[in-house]
């Protein structure tokens, strides 16, 4: 019935996950194949696994550097905004999370603002961190992506969002629930200057990013095997009372129902983005 | 439907009931006693409302016999014209829409319905929308738009409903482009939380120049469960997850995510469904007054101004 409780799942997983970006940690394990891969090729494989081609989460900050040429960016700092407006309290404070958070991921929230190049194409990236706090959206990432579109008018250029997020951050209440139609508003004004707003959806884009700006761009392109739904699997698995097939919620089955426009493999992301900047670029010409 | 924080005043209502059956022959004394015990059921009444814990909100606004929307057409409305089907895939029973008249006005209304017996509430999904109620919902948008006409919308949902279909057709896409299409249209949109605010479910329609919420009504980005069963690992832990929640209308009036919020009757709107309906219409035609008085671009900057401004540092 709420599509934030798939949230629990990825969260381990980072947690997880987390673990393996250690520099000091020479060796990883395939989530899917479960093949033990040497971190230095795994990075220069892009961490896309040498056995079984899965393709493993990034960090916003090595998304970045992936995507720009050489690996060269401008970072835009994060917007203020009110940090713990509930004065939220689970079985920990918010405000104690969210210092973890920032000391973990070095960076004051779940996306990260840059300006770069793609094969010389100009573009603005905001690059969601699923690192961080499961890359929700609180109030912070919805000022970001408008921060992230003001830029991209700011310099006339295309916006590219790359999403990971388990949706809505519960703990800023309908406040992260307003920011929904708050990136919508982000989304309008690049429709309204006529300047390209590309998504790419990776894993996981469920809850309320997917059912906002994500599903809003004028041009999907998705990870394989990326999940990708509005309600987490067992959500609804407990709704109909049956097991969902395996492939439920990829990129692929997306792509198969006409809500994505592509699957695009990451080493083959930048020479595939360019192309669309370019053909984009030149369409006045 | 009854409340557990409800007993002692159904248990007085139910004397009340029993001793006026027994006062048709008259009798004086048993006239006082009814009197007496109405007066302090009145009082009980007062007390338990005063003081109700964000839990027991959650409870009243999803009340059985709480209005639903097709009491608000039938009470607040006349002339309904319903208008069904997405054009693209199918009819979605969960949200209603159609033209209708408020005080010699024509709108545009629509909203969720989760059906007040068991074959409505099947019929209309429990009023948990599928993509085409989404889709439905923006075609009458664009229609109000293109007729000018004044959108009212009724926002009553648990959520949006998680299913496969739902899934394969959309459901995100269909919840993004309600929400763009609510920011976009040139006539006013004017949208009332009267029980059950459920998350992106009803966001997707309540992206109004003006939002309202029932006295007694909740919005929230999950439910009180959910949200137990994620944050704290236990679903009995609800009652703590809707406190720290904010999910009232008083605690999301003073945090200025919604603008007002309409009284209900003491008691709640389950005790007097068309007195709850007649201070909604009041509220309603008074914010349709001063809004139809905007121009389309006007009312477009204010809702991206209101939805810009949500969060951002006082």
């Amino acid at each position: 019935m709420n599509w934030i409780s798939n949230y629990v799942r990825p969260k381990l997983r980072a947690l997880v996950g987390a673990k393996n970006e250690t520099p000091e940690n020479l060796w990883t394990k395939c989530p899917k194949c479960e093949q033990m891969l040497f971190m230095r090729d795994l990075e220069r494989n892009h961490y896309v696994c040498t056995n079984c081609d899965h393709h493993l989460r990034m960090s916003a900050e090595q998304r970045l550097k992936f995507l720009f040429d050489e690996g060269q960016y401008k970072e835009i700092d994060l917007p203020e905004a009110q940090n713990d407006p509930l004065k939220f309290k689970d079985t920990k404070r918010y405000s104690d999370r969210l210092k973890t958070y920032r000391d973990k991921t070095k960076n004051m929230d779940a996306v990260r603002i840059a300006t770069g190049t793609i094969s010389d194409e100009k573009l603005v990236v905001c690059a969601f961190d699923f690192n961080f706090m499961g890359g929700s959206m609180g109030i912070v990432v919805g000022e970001s992506i408008v921060r992230a579109a003001e830029e991209a008018l700011r310099i006339k250029k295309p916006l590219l969002i790359i999403t990971a997020s388990g949706g809505a951050r519960m703990q800023e209440g309908a406040f992260s629930l307003m920011q929904m139609p708050k990136s919508m508003v982000a989304v309008e004004m690049m429709k309204n200057a006529g300047l390209p707003y590309l998504v790419l959806l990776t894993d996981p884009t469920t809850g309320g990013v997917s059912a906002s700006f994500a599903m809003a761009g004028d041009i999907a392109i998705a990870e394989p095997e990326a999940m990708i739904g509005f309600a987490g699997r067992r959500v609804i698995e407990e709704t109909i009372r049956e097991k969902l097939p395996d492939n439920f919620q990829t990129a692929e089955h997306l792509l198969e129902h006409g809500m994505i426009d592509m699957v695009v493999h990451r080493h083959e992301l930048r020479a595939k983005l360019s192309r669309i900047l370019r053909l984009l670029n030149q369409r006045h010409a | 439907m009854l409340l557990d924080f409800e007993k002692p005043i159904t248990e007085l209502d139910q004397k009340i009931h029993e001793l006026s059956q027994m006062s048709s022959d008259g009798k004086i004394d048993i006239l006082q006693d009814i009197s007496n015990l109405q007066k302090k059921r009145d009082k009980l009444l007062h007390e338990v409302y005063e003081n109700l814990t964000p839990f027991q909100k959650v409870q009243i606004a999803r009340h059985t016999d709480r209005p639903h929307f097709k009491d608000y057409i039938k009470h607040m409305t006349s002339d309904f014209v319903e208008m069904s089907g997405d054009r693209l895939f199918g009819e979605d029973a969960a949200i209603i829409g159609g033209l209708a008249r408020i005080n010699d006005r024509t709108v545009m209304i629509m909203g969720h319905e989760k059906g007040s017996d068991i074959d409505s509430r099947l019929k209309h999904n429990f009023g948990m929308p599928l993509p085409e109620g989404y889709r439905k919902a923006q075609r009458l948008m664009r229609l109000a738009e293109q007729y000018q006409i004044p959108i009212v919308t009724i926002v009553d949902t648990a959520g949006a409903y998680p299913g496969m279909g739902a899934e394969e057709r959309g459901q995100s896409e269909a919840i993004a482009k309600s929400i763009e299409t609510c920011l976009s249209v040139s006539v006013p949109i004017v949208s009332i939380i009267i029980g059950e605010g459920g998350s992106g479910g009803a966001i997707a329609i309540a992206t109004g120049n003006k939002v309202m919420m029932l006295e007694h009504a909740i919005y929230s980005v999950i439910s009180p469960e959910g949200c137990a069963s994620i944050l704290w690992r236990s679903r009995d832990k609800k009652e703590e997850a809707a406190e720290a929640q904010k999910l009232t209308a008083q605690d999301l009036k003073r945090l200025d995510i919604i603008d007002q919020i309409i009284p209900e009757p003491l008691g709640g709107a389950h005790r007097d469904v068309k007195k709850t309906i007649l201070n909604v219409k009041a509220a309603l035609n008074k914010e349709l007054d001063s809004l139809t008085k905007l121009s389309g671009s006007a009312l477009k900057n204010q809702r991206a101004k209101k939805y810009l401004q949500m969060g951002k540092k006082t």
